[in-house]
């Protein structure tokens, strides 16, 4: 039995989730490749949103795949290392700002 | 950070028949990854055959100001074989006589060779259409003998073409070594003052970017147009085109995929990158390289990894240009560096 559940070689097979689906799958990957084509934003810039959410999912999958991604780009580890404090400062900040409702739950309750 | 060539560090891998070895082994050996000639037999394209002489590669030495991590010349001070007044000799009857459109002078640093001026002058008089010189940029900076080169490659419409791995400094020094950012910044500001790289100008400078570890380059047009961007905003910094090679896995570059484990991997990278469209314009099929000692190969790499023409003529002194015609090129595993994604050659992307 496979000791783990994420195999970096998994990753390479992506593309056979089609065989089971294969409208759908065909739809999702015109689809995604669409997404990262040059638009109102470029590829790289695309490609470092792509490695923060990459990081906010917590998908070993997208995180090897986006670290190579901007390493072929040119993208250096200091502007990686920034999009990671973007996806952390929000994921910390969304935890942070219920506090105003657990403030207000306080505030009414308490006497 | 490297400081002494393989040759001198007596390493295994100086040996090219060991480069070979590796390159045949392993996952080769096992079928885990199909041989270079399997592949391209799949879509008929073996053997693969030189067609018409367009670019003819001297290799002035291997002598070298710097010791980059990932020379596949395993070039630097330590090496001492330059090409001798003898041998040029014999380059420049062939020069007159070839069909070639581009003559390409590469080194280590050509420019080191004590007859490099003398060699430019003499060829430059012939009058190919294009004539290049690769120079690494920090030479013209490294003693003042060098400082006038600019104006030197000026006088002989000199096609400038410079390595330069980053538009930021840390990526570059960690490559080329510390410094090597700061020097190259200068040089291409002295070869900009006089008129190279500046759009419209007859003198051309193109910068070369070979990836910083063990990575594919990626889409050239990006970035082309990110280095152009950095460089114009952070350095007032123009050039023509950028070149975007891929490391081949031999010399100092193999030596660096093995010593990081990053060999297996690297070769999985290329071999899935493969691109039948890149195979028919690889650069053996258009191109002869000539070593310091007068020998000809398929290629620079092939003339690293000592691996000859498959022809009678195999020295710059039997040259034949119709001998070398239609040749078998001489392949390894090396060359799947030739055929991914948007292919690599010293002109960079080949589809
Ligand atoms: S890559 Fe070029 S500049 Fe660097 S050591 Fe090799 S020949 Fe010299
Ligand atoms: S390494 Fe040399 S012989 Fe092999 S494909 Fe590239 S240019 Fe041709």
């Amino acid at each position: 039995m496979q000791k783990t559940y994420y195999d970096p070689a998994d990753l390479k097979k992506f593309g056979k989730i089609s065989e089971w689906n294969e409208e759908l799958g065909k739809k999702f990957f015109d689809y995604y490749a669409k997404v990262f084509e040059e638009g109102a934003l470029s590829e790289r810039e695309k490609s470092l949103i792509a490695l923060a959410v990459a990081h906010t999912i917590q998908c070993p999958y997208c995180i090897d795949a986006y670290t190579g991604d901007g390493l072929q780009r040119g993208i250096t580890k200091e502007e990686m290392m920034e999009a990671l404090h973007v996806a952390a400062a929000i994921r910390g900040g969304a935890s942070l700002v219920h506090g105003v409702q657990m403030m207000n739950k306080v505030n009414k309750l308490d006497m | 950070m490297v400081t002494k060539s393989l040759h001198k560090r007596e390493s295994d891998l100086a040996n090219s028949k060991r480069q070979l070895e590796i390159l045949s082994n392993g996952i080769f050996r096992s079928g885990d990854l199909p041989k270079f000639a399997h592949k391209i037999a799949e879509t008929n394209q073996f053997p693969l055959k030189a067609k018409k002489l367009e670019i003819l590669q001297i290799n002035l030495g291997y002598m070298c100001n710097q010791v980059c991590e990932h020379c596949h010349v395993d070039a630097g001070p330590d090496r001492k074989e330059i090409m001798t007044k003898e041998t040029m000799l014999q380059c420049l009857d062939v020069i007159k006589k070839t069909g070639a459109h581009t003559l390409d002078l590469t080194g280590g640093a050509p420019e080191m060779n004590p007859n490099f001026r003398w060699f430019v002058d003499e060829a430059s008089k012939v009058g190919i259409k294009d004539f290049i010189v690769r120079s690494n940029l920090t030479i013209i900076k490294s003693n003042k003998k060098f400082a006038d080169l600019p104006e030197f490659f000026k006088s002989h419409n000199v096609h400038v073409v410079s390595s330069m791995p980053h538009w930021t400094k840390g990526k570059t020094d960690k490559q080329r070594g510390t410094g090597v950012f700061d020097q190259s910044i200068e040089a291409l500001k002295e070869l900009n003052a006089i008129g190279y790289g500046i759009p419209g100008s007859n003198l051309r400078l193109d910068l070369v970017y070979n990836p910083s570890g063990a990575f594919l380059p990626g889409n050239q047009t990006s970035l082309e147009k990110d280095f152009k961007k950095s460089l114009l905003e952070d350095f007032n910094i123009q050039f023509h085109n950028l070149f975007a090679i891929t490391n081949l896995p031999i010399s100092r570059f193999l030596d660096y995929l093995i010593a990081s484990d990053n060999y297996e991997d690297y070769m999985y990278a290329l071999v899935e990158a493969y691109n039948p469209a890149a195979v028919k314009n690889v650069m053996c099929t258009n191109t002869l390289s000539v070593s310091w000692n007068g020998f000809l190969y398929d290629c620079d790499f092939n003339q690293m990894l000592e691996l000859p023409v498959n022809s009678n003529a195999k020295h710059i002194s039997d040259y034949n240009e119709e001998l070398l015609y239609n040749r078998d090129i001489v392949i390894s595993q090396h060359c799947y560096g030739c055929t991914a994604g948007a292919g690599s050659s010293c002109q960079g992307s080949v589809t």
